[in-house]
């Protein structure tokens, strides 16, 4: 996930938690053992990464914010180095406004993430995964399993998952993001969920008491 | 069949309140300080009698790995939950953490108090953001509640529970890769011995479950272990969750018994393979890892552990990817090939070299500029890396290839055939 490829960027010049993420942090290193503060480190990286969004308008973890989390969290700078750069979700480069993760692997394959990925190309001028439409609106990412295959093909943005997409549904949920809405996530086909097409054909003959 | 009234996940589809209010209205934290004064030897003991098999892939007995953790223990203890579901086809604990959260809640309690841990950390894949906001909101409503905590269920027992969000690599469900994980390392698997109920979290006796298994505890143990071996198989009691996903008509998760034949399955709940069962190609029964069967063998068999152990496969996570015949068998499994090779953590040769080369190779076979021998090689690799590496991503990454060798070699040799009768490109192309 090294900034190798792509257009040049700059590394902002300082990075200090705001009052915000130094709340949260603070909230978070208290879940782990006195002297076992370094169990936060993934937890800082994404406060890390939300605050660069609130502040620049780019989800990114840069290199004088993975220092701010080894300072706070008493850990050398290379352990943190370390983490951000093997685990997958931290961009270690600026990206779009959205971020469009399309998931291709086999299940989600099986059932038209091609077309999924092709739409996303289309609308957005985007050529290659890991690129940023000129615009700056939208960087697209190939990922690996979301975990989410009844409802496959899966298209996430940022934090949500859109589920059972086609080229229709891909189209309609970007000329909404244009447009600065927020579609509601979730399954597209307005199924309930993971229960099958057409309702649950389960689960129907229980009564539970008043939950009032 | 399993009936309704033998469902443990009843709000399966998030048709209800997933909340306190809803969760308690369903049974859940009823009356817990009841289980827990039942004591710690009779709580593993229903456990063990229940038959009740990991619910993450495995398959280990969770009763007996329960009962592997110290009775006395100068040292903290911990019960570590594998949320980190990302094995492909498996979107069950997904359901788990969005609309059942107090089960897991609960399961953490008694599960925890069972092997004398004094917390639970949930560690729940970074994608699933908006699940993780569910299950941290059931977390405080049952602090609130004074149901974990200090005094938990009124019990005497202190015990605290945590989430934890990972980060998005596969590697990190092993459970050893986890533990790193949560330390705030690489997620990179240790070595084992020593086990993690010996040297596990912060060095401390550990025991890593799946989501699945501890969410399934506290029904088991209101029920009792009678009822759960009355349903599934000998040696493969209770039920399951299912995730059918692929080319059916109503792609869905289910929860039924543990030995339901593959095709009543797939007919009964998700609509039937597209274009009739006649159309079927393939079936991966149990998630990404395990070998592919051929319709041949779909036709009968049965879903539990031994039944696919016994026709080369495996239950898994019990996570089905149905493949009809329009797939191109080659491709699918050569994205899976991929999909080991991004997630190989890089520790052991065998893997971190040996999943690139497999996925390269794969890609000449899809297209079929390959020679057959070629598949003798490809399949003697495979060997090379299985068994051959610190924790099973090798293998996992071994074994859908030799599938494909195993059931569908004559496509194999098709497809070379059949570039071999292509023109030669001209030097322009």
């Amino acid at each position: 996930m090294a900034a190798t490829n792509g257009p040049a960027f700059e590394q902002p010049a300082s990075f200090a938690f705001d009052a915000d993420s130094e709340a949260e942090i603070t909230k978070i290193v208290a879940r782990y053992p006195v002297g076992k503060q370094a169990s936060a480190v993934i937890p800082a990286l994404y406060i890390v990464q939300k605050q660069m969004k609130r502040d620049t308008g780019s989800a990114w973890v840069p290199l004088k914010g993975m220092d701010a989390v080894g300072a706070r969290l008493g850990m050398p700078p290379i352990r943190v180095y370390e983490v951000a750069t093997f685990y997958f979700m931290f961009n270690m480069k600026p990206i779009g406004k959205y971020h469009l993760q399309v998931c291709t692997t086999t299940p989600c394959w099986l059932r038209g993430s091609d077309a999924v990925t092709e739409a996303c190309q289309h609308a957005t001028g985007i050529r290659n995964f890991g690129d940023t439409s000129a615009d700056g609106l939208f960087t697209m990412t190939e990922v690996e399993c979301l975990g989410a295959c009844v409802n496959a093909p899966i298209l996430q943005v940022d934090d949500d998952f859109y589920e059972d997409m086609d080229t229709e549904k891909v189209n309609a949920l970007l000329a909404a993001l244009r447009r600065g809405e927020r579609p509601a996530p979730g399954s597209m086909t307005g199924r309930q969920t993971s229960a099958p097409d057409g309702g649950a054909t389960t689960l129907n003959t229980l009564q539970f008491a008043p939950e009032g | 069949m399993l009936l309704d009234k033998d469902r443990i996940f009843t709000n399966l589809y998030g048709q209800h309140d997933p909340f306190l209010k809803g969760a308690r209205s369903r049974g859940d934290w009823d009356n817990t300080v009841a289980i827990l004064s039942r004591g710690r030897d009779a709580i593993i003991q229903e456990m063990k009698d229940s038959g009740l098999r990991g619910r993450g892939g495995a398959g280990f007995p969770t009763g007996l790995k329960w009962s592997f953790m110290p009775k006395q223990s100068d040292r903290p203890c911990y019960l570590v939950v594998n949320g980190d579901e990302s094995e492909p086809g498996t979107c069950k604990d997904r359901d788990i953490l969005r609309h059942d959260p107090h089960k897991l809640i609960e399961g953490c309690l008694v599960a925890g108090f069972a092997m004398g841990a004094t917390a639970a950390y949930i560690y729940v894949r970074g994608e699933f953001y908006n699940e993780i906001m569910a299950v941290q909101h059931a977390i405080d409503e049952a602090y609130e509640a004074g149901l974990i905590g200090k005094n938990a269920c009124g019990s005497g027992y202190d015990y605290d529970v945590f989430l934890h969000r990972g980060a998005g690599a596969y590697i990190c469900g092993e459970e050893t890769a986890l533990i790193e994980s949560l330390e705030g390392k690489k997620g990179m698997p240790r070595m084992k011995p020593p086990f993690p109920a010996g040297v596990g979290l912060y060095g401390c006796p550990s025991t890593v479950n799946n989501v699945e298994s501890i969410a399934v505890a506290p029904t088991i143990l209101r029920r009792g272990a009678a009822w759960f071996t009355s349903l599934g198989r000998p040696n493969n009691a209770g039920q399951k969750l299912f995730c059918i996903s692929g080319h059916v008509n109503k792609p869905c998760n289910v929860e039924e018994e543990l030995g339901i034949p593959l095709r009543e399955l797939i007919e009964r709940y998700a609509g039937g393979v597209r274009g009739g069962w006649d159309n079927l190609l393939a079936i991966i029964p149990g998630g990404a890892s395990v070998p592919l069967l051929p319709k041949s063998i779909c036709d009968e068999v049965l879903m539990d552990f031994d039944s696919l152990r016994a026709v080369r496969s495996g239950l898994g996570t019990a996570a089905v990817i149905v493949m009809d015949k329009s797939t191109d068998i080659i491709k699918a499994i050569a994205r899976l090939s991929k999909f080991y090779m991004h997630e190989s953590c890089g520790q052991c040769t065998p893997c971190r070299e040996g999943t690139g080369w497999m996925w390269r190779v794969m890609t000449r076979m899809v297209e079929g500029r390959a020679t057959s021998d070629e598949i003798d090689t490809l399949e003697a690799v495979t060997r090379q890396i299985e068994g051959h590496t610190i924790c099973a991503l090798g293998d996992a990454a071994a074994w859908p290839i030799q599938g494909l060798i195993r059931h569908f070699r004559p496509v194999m040799e098709e497809r070379i055939a059949a570039y071999r009768k292509k023109p030669m490109p001209m030097a322009a192309e």
